[in-house]
């Protein structure tokens, strides 16, 4: 196919004012430039190159992009890149060991099949993982871990072996307490 | 030996790497350079365009490209019509990538913006003026056949698109013979199948090579493949498609081709850099496919014991404003309607209508939610006008275990075969779910509930599922001579559903590796290239069954090699632990070891290929170092292309508590009993059906693509298209039997779609249960939203 004669030559990046941001995210500190209407998702999965954080409806409702901000699990859709400056981010990442051991909670949700597509399901341990901070003794009737749940979406599961798997999380991180 | 995997709960392969975030969907894929693209979409749902003016958007600094039908050349056509049928009016109606002269829908695509990135190609969106001439539009599926409705398509009367009747038997001879009939309407509403990763495609062209690569979150890359390949007349060797990680398809992803799907490869063989559109949420309410609606009336005749001689049943079919996919869904529904009843004289008819809203395309269940509403329905009002118990009415119709292969000639399933069901132990399942629940143990809490005026209800539905039809699939099994890792391919592609896992334990079991050593690889033109897709509940059989012949195949020459090498006798062999071993001994050679010495080595690069090399002992025989017809190495190709789809089962029940004062209900207990003959892995078996049963309470309650009478759609966000959380659905117990399918070496038969099926049944089932002593109307429409509920129940205080 013929390549058209391109009008004008295509700037590496948009016009858009770019700002510094600076935020310390999986334990490190970085410095990238952004422009000041970039969703935080946008900057933590294409700026930082972090694509396990999806995003899945851009109006803060399915959780795919939660992340933690300043230890607290928040939609990174909803949020303004330039609003997370000086902010210290987690995201799914940073949550497996150094040496890529799985977090219980993640290797919980493999032992009771609670992910299918996967694309939810950095949403869903980082959610788990919030909670788990806040509540030391988590309530693990199904009833609470449903509730726990109910800001994160997902289609391929049904929810019954999420539910499992942060009872099962909850299970192993005890036994590694012990 | 070594333990069968076949059978087991494997874990899956797939997910640490997608639990540390290590997933590759698409728009996780960094192409350096990449420019980004957006939509200009249809503000109206029917309407002439005057005038397009693109000339602010392509002033913008940022803006790389603009397209509109007008520079698009040789893709301003229809695009292709999948599954043409005879019954389609005028051949069928399919949409141009970008709309010329009008619009049929809102969301359809106008004009694509190519920018620097997303921000940008959304802004010069808005700066794109067109000037609409707003037609007449009709929404309602019966007024929109009705003469002198407002036409979608000009040259379509009437809106129809298709008309076709399907006969088995003689339905107007048990109509005659009949002791009592009943007649029942339902209606389901549009849904879509809302996968969390919506839909998403990036290509980039290399000018030197003239090789296209595009990724698209398509559930049928090889097909995709072939239309770009027809579309831009390049050849298939130049065009390699990768479905990468996908998240979630149900049915929306086999729908090719979606005008991104063609723009974005030409935008960047035309730009000659990468360019990425993904799809945003808005986007994929009102732009890729949806389904479901369709209204039945369905007729019963029967015997007063309950007997059913006869069905008819006619159905309009909402197809949206274009058929690519043909009649498949209605065609699916139509031949489900039956169930698993003996029913011998069948007759439906069914109308496919044009609508102006974007085109339907199947979603998981595909016409079966829909046929097993109107049946299963039919059946719950035919046993309460004849006081037959609802489940005893059910039992007295049940094709018999004894009756199989159980052929309905004259109805014709998706694949053009007659519906053939293969196998089954229907009153078996039937038993064991009325078992489970204790039902007269329940009916006993029901009466005693009543009594303190709190209402309980059970509701019971089952169905049918066309399965595991053809053309065909191919399985590649090869043992990858320095890893001795197992190399197995097939042309599918996966959102989910644990191929690399299933399909890995059936080739370990024959190559006697562990399932972890199986690498596996789909969605990928340039690693398979013979296959069809994911759909219709086929991978694990069609599919499976080629990876298990290949693999048999690759078993018998790993045997002959390994008895060569260690001086024994076939017979003398046995696999395991990715080692040949004689019987009883304790010598072995490695899958590495074999795969080497089995392709004849002219230069030794470690120390298991000096074994192969034409100068090592092994290999000093008489003749070539490859004998005629021999081919090197340990690697197999087979095909399995099924005689017919295989039918899988189930039954669903409910028990639940109903709240009248909030039009609402709690499910106390959710029941599914579930047959889809041997399972691969009952693990990712269980998982399917959850999730179906999950996407069915979406659709019992609360899912509707609603438009509002201009045709603009209502729903197009997560705030009005309501899906279930955690929250709102239940925890079912999911009980298995296996019946094997006779069609297939493994056995099997598909589970992808069952879970969905019957749910708007078993809900509307127990409902009408539950709430008997008010004496509400028959519950005939799904979804069964508190609007809906409260109009039930307002209805029956009025009657009162």
């Amino acid at each position: 196919m013929a390549k058209s004669v391109l009008k004008k030559p295509i700037p590496p990046t948009s016009s858009d004012p770019r700002v510094p941001v600076t935020l310390t995210i999986n334990g490190e500190t970085v410095t990238r430039e952004a422009s000041p209407r970039m969703l935080l998702s946008d900057f933590i999965r294409h700026e930082l190159g972090l694509t396990g954080t999806h995003v899945g409806c851009e109006h803060g409702v399915c959780g795919c992009c939660t992340v933690t901000i300043d230890g607290r699990a928040g939609r990174s859709c909803l949020a303004f890149a330039v609003q997370a400056d000086g902010a210290v981010i987690r995201t799914i990442e940073g949550v497996a060991g150094e040496d890529g051991t799985l977090h219980p909670i993640q290797q919980a949700m493999m032992e009771c099949h609670a992910l299918q597509c996967g694309y939810c399901t950095p949403g869903f341990v980082m959610s788990m993982l919030s909670y788990l901070d806040e509540t030391p003794q988590p309530d693990l009737s199904d009833k609470a871990i449903r509730e726990m749940l109910s800001g994160n979406l997902c289609r391929c599961t049904g929810y019954s072996n999420i539910v499992k798997a942060f009872r099962r999380g909850v299970e192993l991180m005890n036994a590694t307490a012990d | 030996m070594s333990t069968r995997q076949f059978g087991e709960p494997v874990q899956r392969n797939a997910d640490p790497g997608l639990l540390k975030g290590e997933g590759a969907f698409i728009d996780d894929i960094s192409l350096p350079g990449a420019l980004h693209a957006a939509f200009v979409r249809s503000q109206h749902a029917r309407a002439k365009i005057r005038s397009i003016d693109i000339s602010a958007a392509e002033a913008m600094p940022d803006v790389v490209a603009v397209y509109t039908a007008d520079n698009i050349g040789a893709l301003d056509v229809e695009l292709p019509m999948l599954i043409p049928h005879p019954c389609i009016t005028s051949g069928g109606k399919t949409q141009r990538p970008l709309a010329r002269d009008d619009v049929f829908y809102a969301g359809q695509c106008i004009a694509m913006i190519v920018a620097v990135d997303r921000y940008a190609a959304e802004d010069a969106c808005s700066l794109i003026e067109v000037d609409y001439e707003p037609l007449p539009v009709e929404l309602d599926l019966e007024k929109a056949i009705a003469d002198g409705a407002p036409p979608v398509h000009d040259d379509i009367p009437n809106n129809i698109a298709a008309h076709f009747v399907q006969e088995s038997g003689d339905a107007d001879a048990a109509f005659a013979a009949a002791e009592h009939t009943t007649t029942v309407r339902v209606r389901l509403e549009r849904s879509t199948a809302a996968p969390m990763e919506c839909r998403a495609v990036a290509a980039r062209w290399d000018g030197v090579s003239g090789e296209l690569t595009v990724w698209d979150s398509t559930q049928a890359t090889i097909s995709v493949r072939g239309g770009l390949a027809s579309l831009f007349d390049i050849d298939e060797d130049r065009i390699r498609v990768i479905a990468p990680n996908v998240g979630g398809g149900f049915g929306q992803k086999i729908m090719m081709f979606h005008p991104d799907e063609i723009l974005v490869p030409f935008a960047a063989m035309q730009l000659d850099r990468p360019v990425k559109y993904i799809e945003d949420r808005v986007e994929n309410f009102i732009g890729a496919s949806q389904e479901r609606a369709q209204i039945h009336e369905i007729a019963l005749a029967a015997k007063k014991d309950g007997t059913v001689l006869g069905l008819r049943d006619s159905f309009i079919h909402d197809t949206g404003a274009f058929i690519p996919y043909g009649i498949a869904i209605a065609q699916v529904a139509s031949t489900s309607i039956a169930g698993p009843y003996r029913i011998p004289d069948i007759w439906v008819e069914m109308t496919l209508v044009y609508t102006p809203c974007v085109q339907v395309t199947p979603y998981r269940g595909c016409g079966r939610p829909q046929a097993c509403f109107a049946i299963e329905r039919a059946l719950d009002r035919l046993a309460d006008e004849l006081g037959i118990d609802r489940t005893e009415i059910r039992r007295r119709n049940f094709i018999g275990p004894g009756e199989f292969p159980y052929k309905r000639d004259g109805l014709l399933f998706a694949d053009g075969l007659a519906v053939n069901y293969d196998s089954g132990e229907y009153e078996k399942a039937l038993d064991l779910i009325t078992g489970t629940v204790d039902l007269a143990g329940f009916r006993k809490e029901q009466e005693a509930a009543r009594v303190e005026g709190r209402y309980l209800g059970f509701g019971i539905g089952f169905y049918v599922e066309g399965t595991g039809l053809g053309p065909y699939e191919g399985g590649h099994v090869k043992v990858h001579p320095i890893t001795g890792k197992v190399y197995v391919t097939t042309g599918l592609t996966s959102q989910g559903q644990g191929h690399e896992t299933v399909f890995a334990q059936i080739a370990a079991d024959q190559v006697g590796c562990d399932v972890k050593d199986v690498i596996f690889v789909e969605g990928d033109t340039q690693a398979h290239e013979w296959g069809v897709a994911t759909f219709a509940s086929r991978a694990a059989v069609v599919s499976g069954n080629a990876i298990h012949k290949a693999a048999v195949k690759a078993r018998a020459r790993i045997i002959a090699a390994a008895a060569n090498m260690l001086e024994t006798d076939e017979d003398s062999i046995e696999l395991r632990d990715g080692r040949a071993w004689i019987v009883d001994g304790n010598r072995s050679v490695s899958l590495a070891e074999i795969a080497t010495a089995s392709n004849p080595l002219r230069y030794a690069f470690n120390e298991a290929s000096q074994t192969a090399t034409q100068f090592a002992p092994a290999s000093t025989h008489d003749g070539p170092p490859l004998a005629e017809g021999q081919a090197p190495g340990i690697e197999e190709t087979d095909y399995f292309s099924p005689s017919h789809a295989t039918w899988a089962y189930g039954v669903h029940a409910a028990i639940v508590e109903f709240f009248p004062d909030i039009c609402s209900m709690e499910i106390r207990r959710y029941l599914c009993i579930h047959d889809c003959g041997n399972m691969i892995n009952p693990m990712i078996v269980e998982g399917q059906v959850m999730g179906g049963i999950g996407q069915g309470i979406g659709g019992a309650f609360y899912e509707r693509c609603a438009f509002d009478d201009k045709g603009t759609p209502l729903a197009a966000n997560f705030m009005d298209f309501l899906m279930p959380y955690a929250t709102e659905v239940p925890d079912a117990e999911i009980l298995h039997m296996e019946t094997p399918s006779p069609l297939n070496p493994l056995g099997i038969k598909g589970v992808g779609e069952a879970g969905t099926i019957p749910v708007s049944q078993v809900i509307a089932s127990a409902m009408e249960d539950a709430l008997a002593p008010l004496g509400i109307g028959p519950v005939r429409e799904s979804p069964m939203s508190p609007d809906m509920i409260h109009g039930l129940l307002s209805e029956a205080r009025s009657r009162r």
